[in-house]
């Protein structure tokens, strides 16, 4: 089922405004406590335990992938035009989003899964 | 420019490229208008931050590895450059973010004004100040997230 | 000697707004150094650049110098022109690196000792500063820059009439307004390089003719343009609507189109197409 152009760039508009709210909340996570000390290891798993802020950064994989990728796929498109690069562009954005996805989400579920003992 | 071979255009009127622009063009926005420079840094600061955004993710990976993995990955990222380019990552992402709004709220015409009856001297509508100012206030923001950054990166040490 | 007399200022006149290109100061010279690409594409010459000293006034264009030149000093440059009044579009090249149209740029208004000449980019190059316009034709006919109406009375044309108030005109005139003289479609960076791209002036003209009352091909004209390289390719760079000489404001047109397509339109009308557009 191919969407059509607009449906695509109504998609990249959502994802946008959604990732922002995502990211900034992520952001504001490192910066409630002492920079280097929000980075610590403890910490940072201490994070991926807590079951809201593990889908808050699975949902700010999901919408920046498709968001940047997206970006990416119209940068392509209109570098060069041919119905062979369009599809090439076209399954690479698609392969390369889901690729990052799912790599994040392994660190996600792995990080998640993992305790103190 | 260089000499081309003569292309007909009956042949395959959408594969001529004589006389185009390129990538050249889209590197050049100084010569035109505020909303020509909005457009150049919205698709730099973009590449930029997917590449970021796909080199985060695969250094936050290191979490799954165990303790060790994720501090020498703090080890090789939070020095002085890491910190630098840390910054200009927060400059950036706020430029496209607030760019980014503006663009979303013009590309539906709103703050365009309406169309009318053009006069002398064809000042275009769509170019007011009030859509305008969406890139310096962008600017404006991203310059001051810039600065907080590094209270809170270079400050913490 | 650069040929400088005087730097004029001009009394700014009430009521009319400062424009980019319309400086507020003249620069007054009685000669100037025009620099103008010289190049034969079909014999595949390869480019170079002729420098001629033209003897101007204070109201000389760059088509005026661009003229002399030719009657003067080689009459094998290659130049369009014709009403010298910016009402066809002919004479659009690059001057100064910024498309515009050589009878409507006054020499007192550009800065320097040295015009430079160029042929638009964008456009296949043919000879001098003659470029094709067959692709930007095409894209321009593939928006069926005409009035489709299925409800008209074709049988008898007296009989067919198409009433349209003030309001309804004011929604589109302004585009109307389009010469077609190709220095949106020069100035753009998606045509850079997108060749499928159709550009400003063909998109403008697809508003154009989607916001004319009289129309009622709606749906056609949106799955036209709504496509992988179609209205979508544009990013609002505003160049367009910089070097329009008529005030068309193409980029306004776009973005009017694009928020149709967005499905936000006020329009009852255009929203009832539209859902009935989502649903096939």
């Amino acid at each position: 089922m191919m969407l059509r152009e607009s449906q695509i760039m109504k998609v990249h508009y959502v994802t946008a405004i959604a990732a922002l709210f995502v990211v900034s909340v992520h952001i504001i996570m490192r910066v409630i406590m002492p920079f280097t000390m929000s980075l610590t290891y403890e910490n940072v798993v201490a994070n991926y335990h807590n079951i809201p802020y593990a889908i808050l950064l699975e949902l700010i994989l999901v919408l920046i992938a498709i968001h940047g990728f997206n970006g990416l796929r119209i940068i392509l498109l209109e570098y060069r035009q041919g119905k062979t690069w369009d599809g090439i562009v076209n399954i690479f954005s698609i392969i390369a989003m889901m690729a990052v996805i799912t790599y994040g989400t392994r660190t996600i579920i792995v990080a998640n899964g993992l305790g103190f003992g | 420019m260089k000499a081309s071979k003569r292309t007909s255009i009956s042949d395959n009127r959408y594969i001529d490229r004589d006389n185009r622009e390129g990538v050249k063009g889209w590197l050049n926005p100084f010569k035109y208008s505020w909303e020509r420079v909005s457009y150049w840094l919205q698709r730099l600061t973009g590449v930029f931050l997917l590449v970021y955004f796909i080199g985060h993710v695969f250094e936050t990976s290191s979490l799954a590895v165990g303790e060790d993995a994720w501090n020498a990955m703090l080890q090789l990222t939070q020095t002085i450059w890491g910190h630098l380019f840390l910054i200009l990552v927060i400059g950036t992402s706020t430029f496209h973010s607030a760019n980014g709004i503006r663009l979303i709220f013009t590309e539906n015409a709103n703050g365009l004004g309406k169309a009318g009856r053009p006069d002398y001297p064809y000042n275009p509508l769509s170019l007011n100040y009030r859509q305008k100012s969406g890139i310096w206030v962008a600017l404006i923001l991203a310059a001051i997230a810039m600065l907080y950054g590094t209270r809170v990166l270079f400050g913490a040490e | 000697m650069n040929g400088l007399i005087q730097r004029i200022g001009i009394i700014k006149k009430k009521g009319i707004q400062k424009n980019k290109w319309r400086k507020n100061s003249e620069i007054i010279r009685n000669k100037i150094l025009v620099k103008v690409l010289r190049a034969n594409r079909i014999r595949g010459d390869s480019v170079h650049y002729d420098t001629f000293d033209i003897p101007v006034q204070r109201w000389s264009t760059v088509l005026d110098a661009l003229l002399y030149a030719k009657s003067y000093l080689d009459s094998s440059i290659g130049i369009r022109y014709s009403c010298r009044m910016a009402s066809c579009g002919s004479c659009g090249m690059k001057i100064n690196g910024i498309p515009r149209l050589a009878c409507y740029t006054k020499i007192s208004e550009l800065e320097g000792n040295t015009i430079v000449c160029e042929p638009l980019s964008n456009f296949p190059h043919i000879r001098d500063l003659v470029t094709d316009f067959t692709q930007f034709f095409e894209h321009h006919k593939d928006m069926k820059p005409y009035i489709q109406n299925e409800n008209a009375l074709t049988s008898d044309i007296k009989l067919s009439e198409y009433k349209q108030l003030p309001e309804d005109v004011d929604k589109y005139l302004q585009f109307s307004y389009c010469i077609k003289c190709g220095l949106c479609y020069s100035a753009c960076p998606s045509v850079g390089t997108d060749t499928k791209f159709p550009g400003p002036q063909a998109l403008a003209q697809a508003y154009r003719y989607f916001a004319d009352s009289r129309d009622t091909a709606t749906k056609e004209r949106l799955d036209t343009v709504d496509n992988r390289h179609g209205i979508w390719r544009c990013h609002f760079a505003g160049s367009c609507s910089v070097v329009c000489p008529k005030g068309v404001d193409p980029a306004l047109g776009i973005q009017l189109l694009k928020r149709h397509l967005m499905s936000n339109s006020k329009n009852q009308k255009r929203i009832a197409e539209l859902q009935d557009r989502s649903k096939s």
